[in-house]
């Protein structure tokens, strides 16, 4: 399969407090073949340049989301970017077949711990769960869902030290997804892409 | 007349070739000033006697030096290098001294002597260090830092030894010369008031002087300046400044201090001055070509007869004070934790002795403590290091800089600190919105406005502004435009403004400029003085008023925003192909036909973006928000499954 281009959304209202998050997109800025769009330096304002976005989603194979969960969904101006960026005739309806077979994927981290995000925990709902409208974004826009590649416990990852591993896996993830080896339908099983990371990692595939 | 013509000439033809020369093959203009001397001195035999006359004149240049030093010295500094000041100094000035004595006392020398010599050989020059200093960019570096401070205390310690020195002359001496210079002694006292005081009334005077000095400099220094900066005339503000330096130092040597402590309090008190730029930038030539002269005096001062009578005795003593001293700085440098390269910038840029030397030794001789010949052998050594000290320099540079270069990259980064700063040029309305922004957000500015009222008024409220036309380049250097990131223009004419932001990036093509812009032409104009970053003043207000307007017709507020935006961009879009236009049609001075309608089809365009949504219509360039066609939703199939399913299309 010939290279695949990747874009990188990154969306962090405080990138100056950021202790996973800019890591991880600085990380990305790394890898060949990746191309890295911090949203709130281009559009500090949230006034988003449509042609420019959707120029951009043109030219890439594969689309990440990368930010940190608020709220239980992406910040603001991940939202604002949907609602501009993917028009009618561009993104759905019958004319908007724009994005068919694209790669879609959130990169996130959350505060609670894995245990929080089970129906018996005090989130109650799966982060694969609470992004299901961005699952269905992707379904009707006609792009391949993949779930999402989280960290938990974001709070505590600095001291803990789990950020270095993190980061490995992500450019390990993002080389994946630039040489086409991720498979989307065996990927898509996995109730979070890090599982899916392990056992291509485990049979040496990455 | 025509003989200080000539001479005058020959100084200056003798500068003007050797300093770029010595500069190109990278000695720095110290040894190059030296050279000079040296050509048009002993080898040349161009200038003669007169130089040691020349030479007293020429140590203004230390004053107006020290004066500049204690310009950018603000008093809270002073205080919190107390410690580095007194240790550091005190023991470099102790242990050279009494290292030197040593070995002076071992020769034989009589305890007297062997003090003095001392004395005049733990002095450093701070004129060459200094100048290096600045020339090299070493100034803000730990070995910098500290070697200052050791001059400082060095400049302060020459006034007691001045005091102390003749304590310690020689009974045969002084009977030997009574006889001959009892009225030149008797012409010199005129000109001191202390002469004849009591110990006491001596104290109390030299207090009351340092009083109206430091009183004088806070107190009478502003109202002065104020009132000769709103004459307006540059060459009076120059006399005031040169006034000021001249005064104090008429004040301190009346009563018998050194004038070049004087000036530094005074520089000390004047540090927190909106007028210190200023002050600088018209101080700063003189010092330079003065101190070049002092230079030049030293090399033609050099007696080639002794040199070559004693040469190798002279060499020996030379390399032993210098070696003597550079070890006694290391040993400091180990007690006082200076580590790797500034080591040895600290050891290797102070073995020299110093231009004080040279007053120590003069001053030794008139008061009989010392033996003209010894005196003239020790004159040569104090020159002959001198000399050397480039070499020093250079030693430092090509050879051990490097070497701690490869492991030092973390301590690089913490000395760019000072750079970022922002200068602000014009404070009025316009400048004063911007300097609050960035101070507010922990940025160094430095504020220009040449209207001294101004100033004052945001000094009051505790802004760091300086009085000063932002115009001339010298002020602009003393501000530190080299360093900066990036300069604001904001000041009130627009034909200054387009000649500053020409200035500007025609010297430092690197520098970004921001420039404010009164209106559309004048933006024109600005941009093609090469400013970066333009903003008419009245733009973004004028939009918010307008909006403002809409809102009070009913619009709804996220509605009068999202137009706000619209008009921006195309007005953004617009002014570029109107730039062009501009250009093409005259050399921006009047609008011609062509811009004219090129003008209002503009116009037209951005009133027509703006209205097509509100007729319902699929606007270009205003689709924010813009809902799908109705039942646009009757065309989804059921069979449009989640996720895995879309990959089965084909």
């Amino acid at each position: 399969m010939s290279s695949q281009r990747v874009l990188v959304l990154y969306a962090h209202p405080a990138n100056h407090r950021s202790e996973v998050n800019l890591p991880l997109y600085e990380a990305a800025c790394q890898v060949p073949g990746v191309t890295c769009i911090d949203l709130y330096y281009q559009y500090p304002t949230l006034n988003i340049d449509i042609d420019r976005e959707q120029q951009r989603l043109l030219e890439h194979d594969v689309v990440v989301f990368q930010f940190p969960m608020y709220w239980y969904s992406t910040p603001a101006i991940l939202k604002e970017w949907q609602d501009l960026v993917l028009e009618y005739g561009f993104a759905y309806g019958t004319q908007g077949t724009k994005l068919n077979d694209k790669l879609f994927l959130c990169a996130l981290t959350a505060g609670g711990h894995e245990d929080a995000y089970q129906t018996q925990g005090y989130n109650h709902f799966t982060v694969r769960e609470l992004m299901y409208p961005l699952e269905q974004m992707a379904a009707l826009t006609g792009m391949r869902y993949l779930p999402p590649f989280a960290l938990f416990g974001a709070r505590t990852a600095l001291e803990e030290e789990r950020i270095g591993a993190h980061v490995t896996r992500w450019q390990q993830l993002l080389k994946a997804l630039v040489d086409g080896k991720i498979n989307q339908r065996k990927a898509y099983k996995a109730e979070k892409l890090n599982h899916y990371l392990s056992e291509l990692d485990a049979a040496g595939d990455l | 007349m025509t003989i200080y013509f000539l001479q005058a000439f020959i100084y200056l033809v003798a500068a003007v070739i050797a300093v770029p020369v010595a500069k190109r093959l990278g000695l720095g203009s110290v040894l190059g000033y030296l050279i000079a001397g040296v050509i048009i001195g002993p080898v040349a035999g161009l200038v003669g006697d007169e130089t040691t006359t020349i030479q007293h004149f020429a140590e203004f240049g230390v004053v107006m030096m020290l004066f500049l030093v204690g310009l950018e010295l603000e008093p809270k500094m002073l205080w919190a290098m107390r410690n580095r000041l007194m240790g550091l100094g005190g023991l470099q000035v102790v242990g050279s001294a009494a290292a030197v004595m040593a070995i002076a006392l071992a020769f034989g020398q009589p305890v007297s002597i062997a003090l003095t010599i001392g004395l005049i050989f733990a002095l450093s020059s701070t004129a060459i260090v200094l100048q290096t200093f600045n020339e090299k960019g070493l100034t803000k570096t730990e070995g910098g830092k500290n070697a200052f401070s050791v001059l400082l205390f060095q400049d302060i310690a020459v006034i007691p030894m001045l005091a102390f020195i003749p304590l310690l002359a020689l009974p045969e001496l002084v009977e030997k010369a009574q006889q001959a210079v009892g009225n030149a002694a008797e012409h010199h006292e005129e000109f001191s008031l202390v002469a004849h005081l009591p110990g006491w009334a001596y104290g109390l005077v030299i207090l009351a002087s340092i009083a109206v000095v430091v009183a004088g400099g806070h107190y009478l220094s502003r109202p002065l300046f104020r009132f000769v900066a709103s004459s307006g005339l540059r060459e009076i503000f120059t006399a005031t400044a040169l006034m000021l330096v001249v005064g104090i130092a008429a004040l301190m040597s009346l009563v018998g201090l050194s004038p070049a402590l004087g000036t530094f309090l005074a520089g000390v008190v004047l540090a927190n001055s909106e007028f210190r730029h200023e002050l600088e930038s018209n101080i700063d030539p003189f010092k330079g070509l003065l101190l070049g002269l002092f230079f030049i005096t030293v090399g033609a001062g050099i007696d080639f007869g002794i040199l070559s009578e004693q040469l190798i005795v002279i060499i020996l003593l030379t390399l032993g004070v210098m070696l003597l001293k550079a070890l006694v700085l290391l040993a400091l440098s180990f007690i006082f934790g200076i580590k790797g390269s500034d080591r040895w910038l600290f050891a290797l840029s102070l073995a020299q002795a110093g231009e004080f030397g040279f007053v120590l030794l003069s001053f030794s001789m008139q008061q009989h403590v010392l033996p003209l010949e010894l005196a003239q052998t020790l004159s040569l050594v104090v020159a002959l290091s001198m000399f050397l000290t480039p070499g020093l320099f250079i030693l430092f540079d090509k050879v051990i800089l490097p070497k701690f270069e490869a492991n030092s990259n973390e301590r690089e980064a913490d000395t760019i600190e000072e750079k970022g700063t922002v200068i602000i040029a014009g404070i009025g309305r316009f400048g004063q919105i911007i300097n609050r922004l960035l101070v507010a957000n922990g940025i160094h500015t430095v504020v220009l406005d040449h209207q001294a009222d101004q100033v004052d008024a945001l000094r009051r409220y505790g802004a760091k502004a300086y009085f000063g036309d932002a115009l001339r380049p010298e002020l602009l250097h003393t501000a530190g435009v080299e360093e900066a990131a990036m300069v604001v223009v904001a000041i009130d004419s627009r034909e200054s403004s387009i000649e500053l932001v020409k200035y500007l990036k025609h010297t430092y093509p690197h520098l970004k400029v921001l420039a404010r812009a009164f209106d559309r032409g004048h933006g024109y104009l600005l941009r093609s003085a090469g400013a970066d970053y333009i903003e008419s003043e009245t733009y973004h207000s004028a939009l918010q008023v307008g909006g403002q307007a809409l809102r009070e017709l009913g619009f709804h507020p996220f509605f009068v925003e999202k137009q706000i935006n619209i008009y921006h961009e195309l007005d953004d879009k617009a002014s570029d192909v109107l730039y062009h236009a501009w250009q093409d049609d005259s050399e921006g001075e009047r609008f011609d036909n062509n811009y004219r309608q090129l003008f209002m089809d503009l116009e037209d365009n951005i009133k027509s973006a703006v209205q097509q949504d509100r007729f319902g219509k699929f606007a270009s360039t205003d689709r924010h928000w813009t809902p799908p066609p109705k039942g646009y939703a009757d065309d989804f199939d059921d069979d449009n499954e989640a996720g895995a399913g879309s990959t089965e299309k084909t």
